[in-house]
């Protein structure tokens, strides 16, 4: 299928989704086929896919266990435990939001383990575990239940279970740790987490630059999933193959900071870092290819896309580089959250021949 | 109008025409001083004081007043009682003033005040003005002092500046006492109210 033709569709589909008296849609009935001169005679469409949305979320989730693997073998079996509390929280949420609204339960698509996975997988190692379940109360509940489920809600839930926790525990959240050591194969890692600084931090604060190889392996200290580039790199690619997400929006999201991160780094290397450490430091991998590529969150347009990429990129670096933050990634992408249904309005395709009157009659 | 009672005049403004949970009135003072019990209730009272008498004037004077020029009428005379107010807080409660902040003076532009004023107070006698006024500035109190409650417990620890749970306890969510905690904590229980009044309607039927 064309990206054009993906792009119609999801148009239409979300339409739909907004407009909430509109009928819903008729469930597909079973083609009629006719077989005439041994060809087969039936009604568009005719590319069928066997895509469906717990489908597409499964391998989402398949495409994140590179992602989760590094993080446990980095932190240890407080990763573990932090990724096991998200992804039940999430899912006993999402039960009982459901139940509580008298809707359908939708605990099998799998949008409430990969909201509940991906929020672990921005929190920081040594994060209590009463705080990440709040976070993932409130991401499945405010962040995705109230606005009517999968589909309807207009921030990244899991995004905005981190955004919750950063405005709850100011302190918590940007406390980091160091990775673990690990003495044998079958050594039992302890709980204890040793403090240290991201590199984005010590960049921030210390002007002290990181070295980019460990960054890309993920031997540095950084929330759950953001440290290794190369695991997030396996997955998105995955993803990418499957045809799950576009490639405009990481592409977009991370050249942009490449792009405009190197522009400073060229006025002034001394102060600012180089291009590569901005895309393989903080949240920027895991963003470019989890987060931004959100199918509900980013718009349906190709144009709308390059617009959403491309501002969050800005956004990100002009939080990074004079902000009072170290990391910019979830604002950027919240914050350009808000403009995908304007975005959506006003990048729509034309229809061929449409506005050719207004030409016509000023010729005239 | 007049068949309708002076206790049902006073009670609707209590729970059925709620100035803030149904008719969102006054949202402004309502999500920004509501950090913490002792703000709510300061602002309730105080809201509650000018209420009451800018109703009770407005009433006395509704057949001298042109209508044309009500609205400024209105605003002069509760600009006076929240003159009166503020210079109250300032000298007996100086704290209390000094975290209520520029929102006090604010209470002017309360449209929950206006609102009864225009839609109530000018078209009726002083005694239903007077306690009508007074029912809707209870009910905006209690309100505030509920959502400043939850935001208290919540976002310091604390019920009425106590402290309840030490900080090794219970880690404070600093959103609440934030103005998005304000949003959160209205908007849930703008919520829960709702869903039990529909749970209620379906059951009546």
């Amino acid at each position: 299928m064309s990206d054009d033709n993906k792009d119609k569709e999801n148009l239409e589909a979300k339409e739909g989704g907004e407009a909430k008296a509109a009928p819903k849609p008729t469930p597909p009935v079973k083609k009629q086929e006719m077989v005439i001169d041994g060809l087969i005679v039936s009604s568009s469409p005719h590319l069928l896919n066997e895509e469906s949305v717990p489908k597409v979320m499964h391998n989402v989730i398949v495409a994140l266990f590179p992602v989760c693997a590094v993080s446990i073998y980095v932190y240890g079996l407080r990763a573990l435990i932090l990724l096991f509390v998200c992804l039940f929280t999430s899912l006993v949420t999402e039960y009982l939001c459901r139940r509580f609204m008298k809707k359908p339960v939708t605990l099998y698509d799998g949008s409430a383990a990969i909201t509940g996975i991906l929020l672990a997988l921005t929190l920081p190692p040594a994060f209590p575990l009463l705080g990440a379940v709040l976070g993932s109360v409130f991401a499945i509940a405010v962040g995705k239940q109230i606005f009517g489920g999968l589909g309807l809600n207009i921030f990244n839930p899991a995004l905005l279970g981190r955004a919750f926790l950063m405005a709850t525990y100011p302190v918590l959240t940007t406390t980091w740790s160091d990775p673990i050591e690990w003495s044998g194969l079958f050594t039992m890692p302890s709980l204890e987490v040793v403090t240290g600084a991201t590199p984005l931090a010590l960049m921030k604060f210390e002007g002290i630059t990181s070295e980019l190889f460990p960054m890309f392996m993920g031997s540095v200290s950084g929330s759950l999933g953001e440290t290794s580039a190369v695991a997030i790199l396996i997955g998105g690619l995955f993803l990418r193959y499957k045809g799950y997400i576009n490639w405009k929006l990481p592409l977009g999201f991370l050249g942009t900071i490449f792009i405009f991160g190197g522009l400073f780094y060229l006025v002034d290397p001394s102060k600012y870092p180089s291009p590569l450490f901005q895309v393989l430091s903080g949240g920027a991998m895991l963003g470019a290819w989890f987060m931004i590529t959100d199918m509900v969150t980013s718009p349906v347009t190709a144009r709308g896309q390059w617009i959403f990429a491309i501002g969050a990129g800005v956004i990100t670096v002009i939080i990074r580089l004079f902000g009072g933050l170290p990391e910019g990634v979830m604002y950027s992408i919240l914050f350009m959250n808000a403009f995908v249904p304007l975005l959506n309005r006003y990048t729509r395709p034309k229809v061929f021949g449409e506005g050719m009157s207004e030409v016509q009659e000023s010729g005239r | 109008m007049a068949s309708r009672s002076l206790y049902s005049e006073f009670t609707k403004g209590i729970w059925k025409e709620n100035p803030v949970i149904i008719l969102l009135l006054g949202m402004c003072p309502a999500l920004a001083v509501s950090n913490s019990a002792v703000n709510g209730l300061a602002m309730g009272l105080a809201s509650t004081f000018v209420v009451v008498s800018a109703s009770s004037i407005v009433s006395i004077i509704r057949r001298l007043v042109p209508a044309q020029v009500r609205i400024p009428t209105y605003i002069v005379i509760i600009a006076g009682f929240v003159t009166l107010a503020d210079l109250f807080l300032k000298a007996y409660f100086p704290a209390v003033a000094k975290s209520l902040g520029p929102y006090v003076p604010l209470i002017v532009v309360n449209c929950m005040i206006m609102g009864r004023a225009e839609f109530f107070a000018s078209k009726h006698t002083l005694l239903p003005a007077i306690v009508d006024a007074f029912g809707t500035g209870i009910g905006f109190t209690w309100v505030l002092v509920v959502v400043g409650v939850v935001r208290e417990i919540l976002g310091s620890g604390s019920i009425f500046n106590v402290m309840l749970m030490s900080e090794d306890v219970f880690t404070p969510w600093v959103v609440m006492i934030l103005p998005a905690g304000a949003f959160i904590s209205l908007g849930l229980m703008i919520g829960i109210i709702n869903y039990f009044k529909n749970l209620k309607a379906e059951r009546a039927k």
